[in-house]
């Protein structure tokens, strides 16, 4: 019998994801952190690209670092479906045993990630906030948050390959661009048919403008139980349309019935990365910071000099927020009449 | 229509902490909680079987103290119950749950067929969202996941229609049977449990499987079935940030507002 040994993997991979022929930032997020485990290694980058006529989009990934990239392209992989690109991925990691497999925690990485680790029967982290190679090993060190980002665990797969880990949207960087780049694109065919793949996409109805795009927001505003009321939100929607920001919430607005959970920041709803961050009426609690305690900047109004939020926020307003806000709202307005 | 409900108990995670003495987790006294995300997998079989009749089933895989998720899961209107409990299991992680899951579910299967697995997102816990793709990929059948709706189930045709919650927006999607939902909290509103299921609930004997019930190899459960390990936990980073307190808050906010429109300016 052959015996594949652990050396036999070698090599660092990336999930490109593509949605209608346009790549998910994600992908290149990971191809930036991708790229310093693969040197670390001494080893290459592949992106691994599946869909429909989208060999073309093969090149960006160069440009972003990639050595390589395994292209599986056909009509049964247009739209995403969980049988489809599971078989695909699986195929090409049994034929090219990949040591590292990196797939961004968007919900079709999530949705893919679970069923490929399982079919490969190996270890999977999802969420991972850190990424390095432990230099004793050579193993991936996988660093997340578990109960609800009370602590941090660093987790390791060693015996079984690829090591799989999955990172959400905007906690690595932007690698820099370089259109100069040039690589390898290896190209495989799935073996399966349409038939063999039991679901069929029917409809998809887009709802952009929602608050469902709150994770790419620049600028929040955002409200929790300090508000008091569901009408009180009209305060932060009237100073977000003013600076051009999303309207946020903590969970307990959201479970008061004052919002809808699309607004929700947090351990239970959206992680967010904004360049500023308002936290209005929001005490801190920590699954609250787990989701938005990445922004570039923390703004914090609170009338409760001993709130947590004072802790993580860059600059903070001690006061009563229904006279801090609306003063916000005018001073914004002035300025922007006057620019 | 069988619908079997996977509901894992978990710790109350608002109130665990780590002691920073000793790096381990504090979790004594902390109530266990039935996992908010499957309940609303229950509520939606239940609308399932409101809507087409037939059975609900709760397992869940964990400790004995485990037996009260699947009492709750009986008080809110699950017809039957079982705890999947073995000190064998002890250490799984998502591979190795997902398998004693699947194995406990293909056993269901044979006595009742099954029409529809529904499990929640994600545990609050582990936050992974692994383990239903997991039974989905191992038991062969489509996983649809952040489920927001069930459309239509056609039980003589073998089909299902359901909505997904996608970042842009909802995709219609139609599955042949039997099929694996994880569904989002977004999906309903879990119903308050009735008396009479209260006091059935109370009364229920909940079934126990062990690693003997049910075909099972004791090398993919617990510790030796799991590929991940946790090689330490610690405590997350105090943050560098000293915040900048702008004046002043209380006497002066227009004032406050303005200095901080100005600090921010530059930025927006």
């Amino acid at each position: 019998m052959n015996s594949v040994s652990l050396s036999d993997y070698k090599d660092v991979w990336v999930f490109i994801e593509q949605i209608d022929g346009k790549i998910s930032d994600v992908s290149w997020e990971l191809m930036g952190i991708g790229r310093q485990l693969a040197d670390e290694r001494k080893a290459k980058l592949s992106g691994v690209l599946l869909g429909s006529q989208v060999a073309g989009l093969a090149s960006e990934a160069f440009y972003r670092g990639a050595d390589s990239v395994y292209v599986m392209d056909g009509p049964i992989l247009k739209d995403y479906r969980t049988r489809a690109y599971t078989q695909g991925i699986v195929e090409l990691a049994r034929k090219y045993k990949p040591e590292t497999f990196l797939i961004g925690a968007t919900t079709l990485g999530r949705d893919l990630s679970g069923a490929v680790a399982t079919e490969l029967r190996t270890g999977l982290t999802a969420d991972c906030t850190g990424l390095s190679i432990d230099p004793e090993t050579g193993l991936l060190q996988q660093t997340r948050p578990a109960f609800g980002g009370h602590i941090m665990a660093t987790i390791y797969c060693a015996e079984k390959r690829p090591q799989m880990a999955t990172v959400r949207p905007r906690v690595m960087r932007m690698p820099p661009r370089d259109p100069s780049r040039t690589g390898e694109i290896v190209s495989e065919k799935l073996g399966l048919t349409e038939e063999d793949v039991k679901t069929k996409r029917i409809d998809f109805i887009e709802e952009v403008g929602k608050a469902l795009h709150i994770a790419d927001a620049r600028v929040i505003v955002s409200g929790g139980r300090g508000l008091g009321e569901a009408k009180n939100f009209s305060l932060l929607k009237e100073l977000a349309s003013v600076i051009g920001g999303t309207v946020g919430s903590s969970r307990p607005p959201v479970d008061a019935g004052w919002i809808s959970p699309e607004h929700q920041v947090g351990q239970t709803g959206n992680t967010v990365r904004p360049k500023v961050y308002f936290a209005i009426g929001i005490s801190g609690a920590i699954q609250h910071l787990v989701g938005m305690q990445g922004s570039d900047i923390i703004v914090a109004i609170n009338k409760d000099t001993n709130a947590p939020i004072f802790k993580v926020a860059h600059y903070g307003i001690v006061g009563d927020l229904f006279r801090v806000v609306p003063a916000l709202t005018k001073t914004f307005r002035e300025r922007m009449k006057k620019s | 229509m069988h619908a079997v409900v996977c509901i894992k108990q978990v710790p109350d995670t608002t109130e665990v902490k780590i002691d920073p003495k000793t790096n381990t987790l504090m979790r004594k006294g902390v109530p266990s909680i039935a996992n908010p995300y499957d309940l609303h997998a229950l509520e939606e079989a239940l609308h399932l079987k409101d809507r087409y009749g037939g059975k609900v089933t709760a397992i869940s895989m964990g400790p004995t103290q485990a037996r009260e998720v699947i009492k709750k899961a009986i008080s809110l209107g699950a017809d039957d119950g079982i705890l999947l409990c073995d000190v064998v299991f002890a250490g799984s992680d998502t591979l190795a749950t997902s398998y004693i899951l699947s194995q406990a579910i293909r056993e269901i299967n044979e006595r009742e067929r099954v029409d529809v697995i529904l499990v929640g997102k994600q545990a609050i816990d582990g936050d992974t969202a692994q383990v239903g793709p997991g039974i989905a990929t191992r038991l062969g059948i489509p996983p649809l996941t952040y489920v927001l709706r069930i459309d239509d189930v056609d039980l003589k045709g073998r089909k299902i229609r359901v909505e997904r919650m996608l970042e842009t927006g909802r995709e219609v999607v139609e599955a042949s049977l039997p099929v694996l939902l994880t569904t989002v909290k977004e999906a309903n509103e879990v119903r308050y449990a009735s008396l009479p299921n209260l006091v059935k609930a109370i009364r229920h004997e909940v079934k126990v499987w062990n690693k003997n019930s049910f075909p099972l190899d004791p090398s993919q459960c617990g510790l030796k079935g799991s590929p991940t390990q946790v090689k330490k936990i610690f405590a997350p980073p105090a943050r560098e940030i000293k915040v900048e307190i702008i004046p002043d808050g209380e006497k002066a906010p227009e004032q406050a507002a303005a200095l901080l429109a100005e600090k921010l300016d530059l930025k927006l």
